[in-house]
């Protein structure tokens, strides 16, 4: 029976100065590689399926499945992307990870370029968060200079070129096909598949796009085994990976834990839930996913046991909400945020979160009427399914879960303003000093 | 038509079996379902789908369920059908026998309108619009929707022609995929994000691109439409007549909608072998000369040194008196811009009422070496023995020489740009740099300096997959045809000649060259012209070449020709415009038939208006030989009669006969004639010009947009034109002092041009570019043909 | 199709809906492109060769374009009608294609942005946690709204969507730097002393320098200042440490690898 929590990834990040190449090396960094050039990349390949590690950017897809994908025979050259868009409401765990150790990822991206057999590789992160970008840069020129990236890589014959690429504010450029898009210098918007981009990417050639916790994975999976990081997690979902809590708890943060932890054990592990407030709503993995209540805190939260629950393990972005808290206005805010950062190519996406938006703002403000629940759900039905990519999906999910388990509240919208009900200071950490709106 | 036509080149052990809603069809592999719907007829509603644009899904209208993808398992979600590839054996449900599809439609539809503005009674698509009428056959009956409808400023243009209104928009992106798909113009782009989301272009740089009025055309609502249409009618009340376009040799099949006797708007047709659903902004826009005030309505005969209005009979008099006169004095010029049938009667006329073989349409520089090559490889030939549309999408390589397919033959430039999107067809351009329309082909450049194109043509490799495409101004570059039939007979390369002009390859056909008889046959060649004196009736035909046009406007200037009959030609088009108008003005006798009151008018003795092309039926041959209908569209009251009618009637009053008087009689007179099928005139052997100019040397070509007298009256269009510019290279323009930008003055034997400079890098030292036309104003006025010197200063005149 | 009459109460219903600042909006009269009234420019040669620089950094020049457009931020302080012609030109693409890139995403900005670039997080979870009364807070502070700058060019204002920092909820941006754990005492204190022109720091970065030196960053010219701030914020480290405190940890590696070691050795 593994430890409760099993900080891998983030073992270095209370090191002095862990972003530091040298650093980084003197708890064992780049080992991972060294072993990895040692072998074929087909073994390496095989390592990474043997370890079960699936996707941790929300799809939970096995990251060595995918690898697979890639035509070996395709006489195009070859791309690894890193999806470091992270911008799933809730969801915190890549920025601290490449903030305090972006040498991780570097030299995940290192083995599993090796592995797909590409020369060149990029890692698209999210343009606001300038500090991230920083590191990120800093660790790739550490790394070219010390002869893992370049001509050559440390005597192999293997080349690789590594670049780090800065976003520009786009949620949906999380979605592989339009980090794409964005990547060659377009607007970010989903492409249609097939093709794959397995089989035609980035410049149309075959591509592999893999979140940071996926990729950040892959030099502990090398260095200490396949069956060392299945020995974690539950039989499907298997191994560490990061759990972020957030909201309405003491104390809110990142937990690594073994797959299949739950969030009463993690909200134990915080302190509890904010002081003198019970759980009302959580997601378990982003706004994306739908939300659950109380009586779900002991589920796995591996994908089978979201799944189960009717939900989705996504991002692993615990966000809690007591019972101060409008789900009203939660979801409306979520529901703006979807509005915001649709792409608006498909037209359920565009015009259905546009109509949602102004459905929710008469829930919130009290002017709802009768039967606009279920105009609202029968819209969902509209929207849900029939759009271009999944972040439609997401928008409706929340807006669906939230009926589900507490329509009551929706219900009180045909009369009563949610802030009336919910005061929206008690929801805050702090008061609103005078002249301020709550 | 797509599938159709896939299915046809498919054998039928490729084909699948699908089931729409039960019932099976047959398709070939990678057909989209919404297409095999189509095929029997389930029409799913749609917006963003087109089948000559890449498939995008945007809309997702037409969702359909999929119960099972042919092996047993079916799709969790609807899927859009516009982007699902059929599977053998799949199950296609559509919304007539899935009501989660139609439920999924009617949603969508729902939404489309949500912030749609209710406008459709002063919309111009009102009545012909897929909004409105899918909304009708498969939208909800009423919105659900209570709040606030997104709002712009509008109409915005987005240049002087195409109007956009962003609330209307459905954002299916047609009008963005085409300019970046099928013209490679994307001065257009889908901007903003979700909600706010439009159709967007740089205000600096408007949507001015030669095809543009197709996006208006494709629109699936109201969003974009045309300056020129704007408020002139209703859909229901126009009349709608299919014909082929007068301008280019290309052949659009176009559809033109009249009301109240005028021509509100032309559009593209649909003619998968020709021009498939597209055609240019000139032939779409270009329809207003012949209402402008200097249209003839009715005859005018000079008197006292000015023309005056005259009645039919005394005209008809005056012109006999004049030709009478002439005898077989006379030389016939006939222009580019007739049917095969008129130009079929003044070849005719010539021979039969006039005695002369002075017959040639050619208002351009030409040669002799040009008769000959026409006479040799083109003239005599029907559609299928030459190259087509088909084979260029086919090629693995096109050659194009003295030949600019985006100014002067755009259909073929959008089906060359088609395969090198689609196919990977390689172009080659000859030419003096690479036009913005070569580049769009991504075509190589084999820089050319004009005057040496036959010498760049004899180091040519081609293969038997070359296409190579000539046009009209290799004929003035002596020797080019030559090495042209050359290359392609020691390579196996096909050769096709592309003029520029719609009547241009009915005019060689019909006979209005001096050495060629209807079908092709040689005068020279007497069996052939047994042939014909049998057809015509006539004991004798004259049996040597008759003059060229060149060589007939001279000789009526000196008096060696007593009269000239002339059609609609300008004179501003020949290589020396002044001597030209010298010429006409020194003619013993002048008839012209004209439409409007041209300079050949004004300068002739007697003048008989014709009909418009709107006014008329007969024919057009494209470049591939193909023909294409022209309908008679409306006649007004004031309308006169065709240039072949009035022929007739001149024979008559001459005490001939022509034999024809109408369309059909003519083209049922040529097509008994048929083709000659005897021994073809030789080919030309003209030595490659044995040099150019001295200094610098002029290179030259016509914009598809310019002061074309076809032009006049289309302001919008005109608003769109190119600016016009020299070009020189970089090193010739800092071997002369100049810089980018720069006004320089281009000057030669008769006139100077004042334009402004863009130095371009592909541009082979040594030549000057200028357009061929500068509001109305041709190269003829210079004097000068590409090949020949010219001079180039800094500063004005 | 819905009748007028329904949008005339959806107006009303929406006018008295809605929390202040969140009002729905639904005329755009200025969409659709950068500002073309404004012609003013600082770009230079210098500019565009470091542009043609980025352009050389990818497989295909065109993957450049929002580096290229940060970088066009960094001088112009916003997209400059010039930035998009000196994109357009050196990618050879159309302005119309550089535009639509431009007005996709959110951090290119159509007017002169501050020296400081303020965002407050309003999206749902750091909204309730009292992101809503920061906003509050910082316009009344500034005196501006959202999306606008103040007169003195020092300051402008965004409220951002989720920033990938939730359990440091709520979060303000300060030039994309991170501002943990804000209350309205600190976003107060924070604004007061950038405007006093004292040294902060972000919480979990560099010292706040100004957003165009950022932007200069994320266009890949890197300025050095990777090694400031800490490793990690104390949320980031909470797992950490209690695994520490509990003396938890992942499987040792040796047991498992000996026991792969072996069998390599057997076959």
């Amino acid at each position: 029976m593994t430890d409760l929590l099993t900080p891998v990834l983030s073992a270095n990040w209370a090191d002095e100065r862990a972003w530091k190449i040298t650093n980084y090396e003197r708890t064992g960094g780049y080992q991972g590689l060294r072993k990895a050039l040692g072998r074929t990349p087909a073994d390496v390949m095989g390592t990474v399926k043997d370890a079960g590690l699936r996707g941790r950017g929300g799809a939970g897809f096995p990251t060595g499945m995918k690898w697979s994908f890639v035509p070996q025979d395709n006489p195009n050259p070859k791309y690894l992307v890193v999806n470091a868009d992270e911008s799933e409401p809730g969801t915190c765990k890549d920025m601290p990870l490449m903030m305090a150790s972006p040498h991780t990822l570097v030299e995940g991206v290192i083995i599993a370029s090796y592995a797909i057999g590409c020369e060149a590789a990029f890692i698209y992160v999210r343009g606001e968060v300038v500090h991230v970008v920083r590191r990120l840069q800093q660790a790739v020129r550490e790394a070219y200079s010390a002869g893992y990236i370049g001509k050559n890589v440390l005597g192999s014959g293997y080349s690789l070129d590594v670049v780090v690429h800065a976003g520009a504010g786009a949620y949906i450029c999380g979605e592989e096909t339009a980090l794409l898009d964005s990547l060659e210098g377009r607007r970010g918007q989903p492409r249609l598949r097939p093709p794959f981009p397995a089989v035609a990417g980035l410049y149309a050639c075959p591509t592999v796009v893999n979140n940071v916790e996926s990729i950040a994975s892959v030099p502990s999976i090398i260095a200490n085994g396949a069956e060392w990081f299945a020995s974690m997690g539950t039989e499907k979902s298997k191994g560490m990976t990061l759990y972020s809590l957030s909201g309405h708890v003491q104390r809110p943060g990142q937990f690594e834990a073994p797959l299949g932890i739950t969030l009463r054990q993690l909200i134990e592990l915080s302190g509890g839930v904010r002081e003198g407030h019970e759980l009302k709503f959580w997601t378990p993995g982003g706004s994306s996913t739908p939300i659950l209540t109380a009586e779900h805190l002991d589920i796995p939260l591996d994908y089978e046991g979201a799944a189960a629950a009717g939900t989705m393990l996504g991002t692993k972005a615990l966000q809690v909400f007591d019972e101060t808290t409008s789900v009203v206005r939660t979801t409306l805010r979520w529901v703006e945020f979807y509005k915001h950062e649709s792409c608006g190519k498909c037209t359920p996406c565009r015009e259905g979160s546009w109509w949602l938006v102004q459905l929710l703002q008469r829930f919130e403000a009290g002017t709802a009427v009768e039967g606009d629940i279920e105009k609202m759900l029968d819209l969902c039905d509209n929207i849900g399914g029939k759009s271009f990519c999944a972040l439609a999906d997401g928008a409706v999910a929340c807006v669906t879960s939230a009926v589900k388990h507490f329509r009551s509240e929706f219900e009180a919208g045909y009369t009563t303003p949610a802030w009336e009900l919910f005061p929206y200071e008690r929801s805050a950490l702090f008061a609103a000093p005078k002249g301020a709106h709550a | 038509m797509s599938v159709e036509a896939k299915a046809a080149e498919v054998a039928t052990s490729d084909l699948i079996s699908v089931f729409i809603d039960g019932t099976e069809v047959q398709v070939p592999k990678g057909t989209l379902a919404i297409r095999a719907a189509e095929m029997i007829g389930v029409d799913i509603p749609r917006f963003c789908d087109h089948p000559l644009l890449d498939p995008v899904g945007a809309c997702r209208q037409c969702m359909v369920e999929v119960p099972d993808m042919g092996n047993g398992r079916g799709m969790p979600k609807p899927q859009a059908s516009c982007t699902l590839e059929v599977a053998p054996n799949m199950q296609i449900k559509t919304q007539v026998s899935s009501p989660v599809a139609d439920k999924a439609q009617t949603g969508m539809l729902e939404l489309l309108l949500i912030n749609h503005p209710l406008d459709c009674p002063i919309c111009d698509k009102g009545g012909e619009c897929p909004l409105q009428n899918q909304a009708l056959s498969h939208g909800p009956a009423e919105s659900r929707y209570l709040g606030v409808k997104r709002t712009f400023p509008k109409p915005v243009a987005i240049s002087a022609q195409v109007l956009l209104d962003r609330e209307r928009c459905v954002l299916c992106a047609r009008c963005t995929r085409f300019s970046e798909q099928i013209s490679g113009d994307p001065f257009i782009a889908l901007v903003e994000r979700g909600a706010l989301q439009q159709v967007g272009f740089y205000e600096d740089k408007p949507y001015d691109s030669y095809f543009s009025g197709n996006v208006i055309q494709i629109c699936p609502v109201g969003a974009l439409t045309s300056a020129d249409y704007r408020f002139q009618a209703r859909p229901f009340d126009l009349v709608s007549t299919p014909v082929t376009c007068e301008i280019c040799a290309s052949g659009c099949q176009l559809r033109t909608d009249h009301r109240h006797y005028q021509v509100k708007r032309r559009l593209a047709g649909n003619a998968p072998e020709v021009n498939e659903e597209w055609n240019c902004d000139r032939g779409r826009f270009a329809f207003h000369s012949g209402r402008l005030a200097d249209r003839l309505t009715s005859p005018l005969v000079r008197d006292g040194g000015v023309l005056r209005p005259a009645s039919w009979p005394e005209a008809i008099d005056a012109a006999v008196a004049g030709l009478r006169r002439a005898g077989s004095s006379v030389g016939v010029l006939t222009g580019g811009r007739l049917t095969l049938e008129n130009a079929y009667g003044y070849a005719k006329f010539a021979r039969v009422v006039l005695g002369t073989n002075n017959v040639d349409f050619r208002s351009r520089p030409h040669s002799l070496e040009e008769g000959q090559f026409l006479a040799h490889a083109v003239a005599g030939r029907t559609v299928g023995e030459g190259v087509t549309y088909a084979d260029l999408e086919n090629a693995s390589q096109v050659i194009c020489v003295a030949f600019e397919p985006e100014e002067e033959s755009p259909i073929v430039f959008l089906r060359l740009r088609k395969a090198v999107r689609k196919k990977k067809l390689k172009v080659v351009t000859v030419a003096p740099f690479a036009s913005n329309g070569a580049e769009k082909l991504g075509a190589h450049l084999v820089p050319t300096v004009p005057g040496t194109e036959a010498e760049v043509v004899g180091k040519l490799d081609a293969d038997a997959d070359t296409v190579i495409l000539v046009g009209e101004r290799a004929a003035s570059s002596l020797g080019t045809f030559t090495a042209l039939l050359e290359l392609a007979g020691r390579s196996g390369a096909r050769l096709a000649w592309v003029p520029r002009r719609a009547g241009d390859r009915g005019a060689v056909e019909a006979g209005c060259l001096p050495n060629l008889l209807p079908g092709g046959r040689p005068v020279t060649d007497a069996s052939a012209r047994v042939d014909v004196q049998a057809a015509w009736a006539v004991p004798t035909l004259p049996t040597t070449p008759g003059l060229d046009a060149g060589a007939m406007l001279h000789a009526a200037g000196t008096g060696s020709l007593a009269a000239l009959v002339v059609a609609g030609v300008e004179p501003t088009d020949f290589a020396d415009a002044e001597a030209a108008r010298a010429s006409l003005e020194g003619a013993g006798f002048v008839l012209s038939l004209e439409t409007r009151l041209s300079e050949v008018a004004e300068r002739a003795d007697v003048v008989l208006p014709v009909d418009l092309i709107e006014e008329q039926s007969g024919t057009f041959v494209n470049w591939e030989h193909r023909e294409g209908r022209v309908n008679r569209v409306n006649r007004q009251a004031r309308s006169a009669m065709t240039d072949l009618r009035v022929l007739a009637m001149l024979a008559d009053a001459l005490g001939s006969d022509l034999g024809v008087r109408r369309a059909s009689g003519a083209k049922a007179e040529l097509t008994e004639l048929g083709v000659w099928e005897g021994e073809r005139a030789a080919a030309p052997a003209e030595a490659a010009a044995s040099g150019v100019g001295t200094g610098l040397v002029l290179g030259s070509w016509r914009l598809l947009i310019d002061g074309s007298a076809g032009n006049d009256g289309s302001e919008a269009l005109l608003a769109t034109a190119k600016r016009p510019v020299a070009r020189l290279s970089e090193a010739t323009a800092s071997g002369l002092g100049l810089a980018d930008g720069d006004q320089v003055t281009v000057a030669a034997g008769n006139g100077v041009w004042e334009l402004p400079l863009v130095v371009t890098p592909s541009m082979v030292d040594g030549v000057c570019w200028v357009p061929g036309n500068v509001a109305g104003v041709g190269l003829g006025e210079l004097a000068v043909t590409p090949g020949e010197s010219v001079q180039v200063n800094g500063g004005a005149a | 199709m819905s009748g007028s009459n329904e949008s005339v109460r959806a107006d009303a219903s929406a006018s008295h809906g809605g929390v202040r600042g969140h009002e729905f909006q639904s005329w755009f009269p200025e969409s659709g492109s950068v500002d073309m009234a404004d012609t003013s420019t600082n770009i230079t040669e210098e500019t565009i060769a470091e542009m043609r620089q980025l352009a050389e950094r990818y497989p295909q020049a065109r993957s450049a374009l929002l580096p290229m457009l940060h970088l066009v931020q960094s001088v112009d302080g916003r997209v400059s009608p010039a930035g998009i012609q000196a994109c357009a030109e050196v990618l050879g693409i159309t302005a119309a294609q550089v535009s639509g890139v431009a007005t996709f995403y959110t951090m290119y900005k159509r007017r002169p942005g501050g020296k400081h670039h303020v965002g407050v997080c309003t999206t749902a979870l750091c909204a309730v946690m009292g992101g809503d009364i920061l906003m509050d807070v910082v316009e009344q502070k500034l005196g501006i709204g959202e999306g606008e700058t103040t007169p003195d060019g020092l300051f402008s204002l965004e409220r951002v969507e989720c920033n990938a920092a939730c359990d440091f909820a709520p979060v303000m941006m300060v030039n994309w730097e991170f501002m943990d754990n804000m209350t309205p005492e600190s976003a107060n204190r924070l604004i007061e002393d950038l405007a006093a022109g004292r040294v902060v720091h972000s919480t979990r970065g560099a010292e706040l320098v100004g957003w165009k030196e950022t932007e200069r960053v994320l266009a890949g010219f890197p300025d050095g200042r990777a090694d400031e701030g800490p490793a990690a914020g104390h949320a980031s480290l909470l797992g950490l440490d209690i695994a520490a405190d509990r003396g938890w940890s992942a499987p040792p590696a040796r047991a498992v690898q000996a026991s792969e070691t072996t069998q390599e050795e057997a076959q």
